[in-house]
C-alpha cells in the first residue's frame, strides 16, 4: 500500500462490541406476514405510489415513482396484494406517521420481470445513472441520499478519487463488514460499475484496520484498478468528511460537498446493490441490518424492506423486560424508537437494544474542554452550548454550529452529562426557523410595498384629468345616444297612448 | 420497554465532575502527607475548617439561589475548600480561614452564577481576600526545625496566643526571608546559608512542592488535567528567572528555587488548572500558564509580597475570555474561506 494517510482533529478510540455479531453468517429473516414501505426512505421528495388498494403486485415492481430528481422510486419487496396506503410510524425521532403501502406477502415471493444491463463498461455513464435510480439505490451507510444524485454530480465535475465506504465506526455495528465478508465480489464489481459511472481517476475501498477478515475477502479481489486501504480504527473515522481528510488529506469546505474537492463516496452496501442493480436489473429490496446489544442471540440479518423491527428482534430472542430500549443506528448516532411495530428500512444498519440507564442529571458545564478535544470538527462545543442554552442561536451560529456533524463525542466525553447533541440540534432547527420567518417577513414586505406602489401609480393614474376629446369619432357618439333616447322616448309615448286606449 | 426520554450518544465514557473532583482531591494526598510530616497537624485543622465553611455556604448559597442540593455532590467546592486551605499559613486564626472560604464560595462563586460560571478562581480570590485585609496574620510560618504539637495548634488558631507564645514557633517563609534579605542588599551566597533552605529551595518547601509535582504528574497521566497549563506555568516561571539568573546570579536566585518554593507546584498543578477559569483552547491555556508564570516571577522578585501565585492566577482569570477567543483554532473547512 503505497498511500499516505492523514489523520483528523479529535476523535475518539471506542470500545467497539463488533464481537458480538461479527462471526456468524447473515441470516435471512423470515417473510412477514405484512410489510410496511414508506414512501420516504431516503433524503428528497417522497415517492409517488403508483398502485391502487387491492392490486396484485410482484416481487420487485414499483409501487411508488420518483418524484422529481432528488427521490426515488419504491419497489415491493415480495409479491402480494396492497392493502393499505396511508399513514404509518416510520422510523423517525418524531415517531410521527407518514405516508406508506403495506403489502400482504402471499407467501410466492415471485419475481415481477427485470432486466439486466450487460456489459455496463460499454454502456454510457448517464445510463448507469438511471438504472441505479430505477432500482431505488440511496445511500445505504445511514443519511440516505439518493446515490443517482451523487453520482450525477460526479458525472457532471471531474471525479479524483471515488471513495468505496467500509469504515463502520459505530460501535456494535457489523453489516457492512458482514456483507463485505459474504458478498465480496458485488462490493467490488460495484465499486468498478460506480467508478465507471462517474468516470473516476482513483477507485479506493477504505476499511478500518480492525477487520482482517474483510481484509482479506477484498484483498483477493481487488485488481490493480482498485485501492485497497484500511484507515486506522478511530471514531468518526467513517464520517464523510473526516475519511476524505484520512485518505485523501483534502478537506471539504463548510457547507460545501466531497465532489467540491473531486471526490465521490459510496458505502459499500451502496456499491453491492448497485452491483445488483446493474448485472440483475434487481432493485433494492432487502439489506443487511446488524441485531446486536442486549439480545440473546446478537448477528445480522438479510432483512426484506419493510419487515417489522419487532420481527428481526424476535429472530434474535430478544424479551422485553420493561428496561430496554430499541435504537435503529448505532450508539452513537443511532434514534431511540418506541414502537417496534416499524418497518426496516432502506437507511437501517443496526437494530441495537440497549439497557435504559436514567441519565444522570446535567450539571452546569465546567469548561474543561474535553468536548472540544474530541470534536472532529475542531469545533467549541462548549462555546456552542454556552449560546445555544441561552437562546442566543445567532451567535452559535457564528460558531459554527451547522458543521456540527452530530457524531455525539462531545456528549460521550462530557464530565457534567450536558446532552449537547440535543442543545445543538434545537439551536440548529431554531436557526432554521428564524431564516425561514426572516424570509417570510422579507417576502411580505416587498408584497406590501409593490402593493403600495401600485395603488401610488392608480390614484396618480386617477388623478390625472382626461384630455378633452374633440374627435369626430366622439361627435358621431353623441348623435347617436342622442338618436337613441328619442327612439325610445318615441316608444314610451306610443305605450302609454296604447293603454290609455285600452282603458 | 422504558418510555422514559433518551437521546443521541447513547453512550458515555463515565466521566463525572464528581469523579474529576475526586481525582483532583487525592492527587492532594502526597503534599499533605509530606505537609503534615514537615510541619504538623495545623493543616488538618485549617482544611477541615475551610471544608465544614465551605459546604455550608454552598448548602446556604444553593438554597438562596434555588439551584437543587444535589450539586453539593458535585464535589467542587470541597477542593476549593482544600485548595484554600492549603494557601493558608497552619497558624491563620479560625475566624480568618472561615472568613476567607466564605467569601470565596458566596462572592468568587456563587454570586456569579455558581460552579462553571464564576470568572475569578474562588479559592485565589477568597485567599488574596483575606491577604489584603490580614497580611501579617497569613506570613506567619512555623519556623524550621520546629513542629508544633496539635495542642500548639489548637490553641493558636482557636484563641490566637499560647503559653509559650507564637513567637517562638514561627518565622518567614523562605520566600519571605529571601525577598526582605534581598531588600537588605545582601547576596544570594550568604543569605542561602542560612538553615531555612535546603538544597534548591526552601528547607521542607522543596520537599512538599515535589510531593504536589508528584501528586500533579499523577493527574496528568489519568488524564484529569492537561499538560498546557501546568507546563507553560512551570516553562514560564523557569525561563524568566533563568534570564535574570543568567544576567546575575548574585541578586536573582536560580530557576529552581523558584519552581520548589512556595506554592508554585500547587498552582501550577492545581490552582492553575482550574477548568472554569481556564481558557479552553490548546494554545490558549499555553498562554495563559505563560502570563501566570511571568506574573509570579515578576511579583517574586519586584513586587510587595513573596509569592505572588494568588495574584498571578486572578489575574491571568481576567484575560482568559479574550485569550479563548482569539486562540479558537479555525474550524474544518473553514481554513480556505
Amino acid at each position: 500500500m503505497s498511500r499516505q494517510l492523514h489523520t483528523f482533529p479529535g476523535g475518539l478510540k471506542l470500545a467497539t462490541f463488533k464481537h458480538l455479531s461479527d462471526s456468524e453468517m447473515a441470516q435471512q429473516q423470515a417473510l412477514p406476514e405484512r410489510l410496511i414501505l414508506p414512501l420516504q426512505q431516503h433524503i428528497g421528495i417522497p415517492a409517488e405510489p403508483v398502485v391502487r388498494i387491492g392490486d396484485q403486485v410482484l416481487k420487485g415492481q414499483v409501487i411508488a415513482r420518483a418524484n422529481g430528481y432528488v427521490s426515488l422510486p419504491v419497489h415491493a419487496s415480495t409479491s402480494g396484494r396492497i392493502i393499505d396506503i396511508g399513514d404509518y410510524p416510520v422510523p423517525h425521532p418524531s415517531g410521527l406517521n407518514a405516508p406508506c403501502i403495506v403489502i400482504e406477502a402471499d407467501g410466492l415471493d415471485q419475481w415481477g420481470e427485470i432486466t439486466p444491463t450487460h456489459e455496463y463498461a460499454s454502456v454510457d455513464p448517464q445510463e448507469l445513472q438511471t438504472v441505479i435510480c430505477e432500482c431505488g439505490i440511496s445511500g445505504l451507510g445511514g443519511a440516505g441520499f439518493p446515490a443517482h444524485v451523487k453520482i450525477r454530480e460526479g458525472v457532471d465535475n471531474a471525479v479524483d478519487t471515488l471513495i468505496i465506504n467500509g469504515v463502520e465506526c459505530e460501535p456494535y455495528i457489523t453489516c457492512d463488514a458482514r456483507l463485505i465478508q459474504e458478498k465480496a465480489q458485488y462490493v467490488v464489481a460495484g465499486t468498478r460499475m460506480i467508478g465507471h459511472a462517474v468516470q473516476a481517476r482513483h477507485c479506493v475501498i477504505a476499511i478500518e484496520d480492525d477487520m482482517p477478515a474483510s481484509y482479506q475477502a477484498l484483498a483477493e479481489l481487488v485488481g490493480e484498478d482498485i485501492e485497497l486501504v484500511t484507515v486506522p480504527a478511530r471514531y468518526p473515522a467513517g464520517g464523510e468528511k473526516q475519511l476524505i481528510q484520512v485518505i485523501t488529506g483534502k478537506t471539504v469546505p463548510s457547507g460545501g460537498l466531497p465532489i467540491h474537492v473531486g471526490i465521490v463516496m459510496h458505502n459499500v452496501a451502496t456499491a453491492a446493490a448497485v452491483y445488483r442493480a446493474v448485472t440483475r436489473g434487481e432493485p433494492i429490496i432487502s439489506r443487511y441490518v446488524t441485531i446486536s446489544g442486549n439480545v440473546e442471540r446478537p448477528r445480522n440479518l438479510q432483512v426484506l424492506l419493510g419487515t417489522p423491527v419487532k420481527d428481526c428482534l424476535a429472530n434474535c430472542g430478544f424479551t422485553d423486560d420493561g428496561r430496554s430500549k430499541i435504537i435503529l443506528g448505532g450508539p452513537m448516532m443511532g434514534m431511540r424508537v418506541r414502537n417496534p411495530d416499524i418497518p426496516i428500512t432502506k437507511t437501517t444498519n443496526c437494530i441495537l437494544i440497549q439497557r435504559h440507564e436514567p441519565a444522570p442529571p446535567a450539571l452546569p458545564c465546567i469548561r474543561c474542554g474535553r468536548c472540544a478535544e474530541v470534536c472532529p470538527v475542531r469545533l467549541q462545543p462548549q462555546q456552542l452550548y454556552w449560546h445555544a442554552e441561552s437562546g442566543n442561536f445567532r451567535a452559535a451560529q457564528s460558531y459554527h454550529l451547522f458543521d456540527c456533524i452530530e457524531c455525539g463525542l462531545c456528549a460521550y466525553v462530557c464530565p457534567s452529562h450536558i446532552p449537547l447533541v440535543q442543545y445543538f440540534r434545537y439551536a440548529k432547527s431554531k436557526v432554521a426557523e428564524t431564516e425561514r420567518r426572516e424570509r417570510g417577513a422579507e417576502y411580505s414586505l416587498t408584497r406590501f410595498l409593490e402593493k403600495n406602489a401600485r395603488a401610488e401609480r392608480l390614484r396618480a393614474d386617477r388623478a390625472r384629468p382626461l384630455p378633452p376629446d374633440t374627435s369626430q369619432a366622439l361627435a358621431e357618439k353623441r348623435s347617436y345616444i342622442e338618436a337613441a333616447v328619442a327612439r325610445s322616448k318615441q316608444k314610451k309615448e306610443l305605450l302609454q297612448k296604447d293603454q290609455a286606449d285600452d282603458d | 420497554m422504558t418510555t422514559e426520554y433518551s437521546s443521541p450518544p447513547h453512550l458515555h465514557d463515565g466521566t463525572t465532575v464528581t469523579g474529576l473532583m475526586a481525582k483532583v482531591g487525592l492527587a492532594l494526598v502526597p503534599g499533605l502527607l509530606i505537609y503534615l510530616w514537615w510541619f504538623g497537624s495545623g493543616i488538618l485543622i485549617q482544611c477541615l475548617l475551610a471544608v465544614s465553611a465551605a459546604l455550608l455556604c454552598e448548602w446556604l448559597l444553593l438554597r438562596v439561589t434555588g439551584k437543587p442540593a444535589m450539586y453539593l455532590k458535585d464535589g467542587s467546592v470541597i477542593v476549593t475548600a482544600l485548595l484554600f486551605a492549603f494557601s493558608l499559613s497552619p497558624f491563620t486564626p479560625w475566624w480568618i480561614t472561615v472568613l476567607g472560604i466564605s467569601f470565596a464560595v458566596v462572592f468568587a462563586k456563587h454570586l456569579y452564577g455558581g460552579l462553571g460560571y464564576n470568572l475569578f478562581n474562588p479559592a485565589m480570590a477568597g485567599y488574596v481576600f483575606i491577604l489584603l485585609c490580614f497580611p501579617a496574620q497569613l506570613n506567619q510560618w512555623p519556623s524550621v526545625g520546629v513542629t508544633p504539637d496539635f495542642s500548639d495548634y489548637l490553641a493558636i488558631i482557636f484563641s490566637g496566643h499560647m503559653s509559650t507564645g507564637i513567637d517562638a514557633l514561627s518565622g518567614a517563609s523562605p520566600l519571605n526571608h529571601m525577598k526582605s534579605q534581598l531588600n537588605n542588599m545582601a547576596m544570594i551566597p550568604e543569605i542561602i546559608s542560612n538553615p531555612i533552605y535546603g538544597t534548591i529551595g526552601g528547607r521542607g518547601w522543596e520537599i512538599i512542592n515535589t510531593a504536589f509535582l508528584a501528586g500533579g504528574l499523577w493527574l496528568l497521566f489519568s488524564r484529569t488535567i492537561r499538560w498546557h497549563i501546568p507546563a507553560a506555568v512551570l516553562g514560564g516561571l523557569f525561563g524568566c528567572s533563568l534570564c535574570l539568573y543568567i544576567s546575575d546570579s548574585a541578586i536573582h536566585v536560580a530557576p529552581f528555587f523558584h519552581l520548589f518554593s512556595g506554592g508554585t507546584m500547587l498552582g501550577a498543578f492545581f490552582i492553575a488548572t482550574d477548568p472554569v477559569t481556564a481558557p479552553t483552547t490548546a494554545l490558549g491555556r499555553v498562554l495563559y500558564g505563560v502570563l501566570i508564570g511571568i506574573v509570579v516571577f515578576a511579583i517574586r522578585t519586584w513586587g510587595g509580597y513573596p509569592d505572588g501565585f494568588a495574584f498571578a492566577v486572578l489575574i491571568a482569570n481576567m484575560f482568559a475570555p479574550l485569550i479563548s477567543h482569539y486562540t479558537t483554532p479555525p474550524v474544518m473547512g473553514q481554513e480556505h474561506l
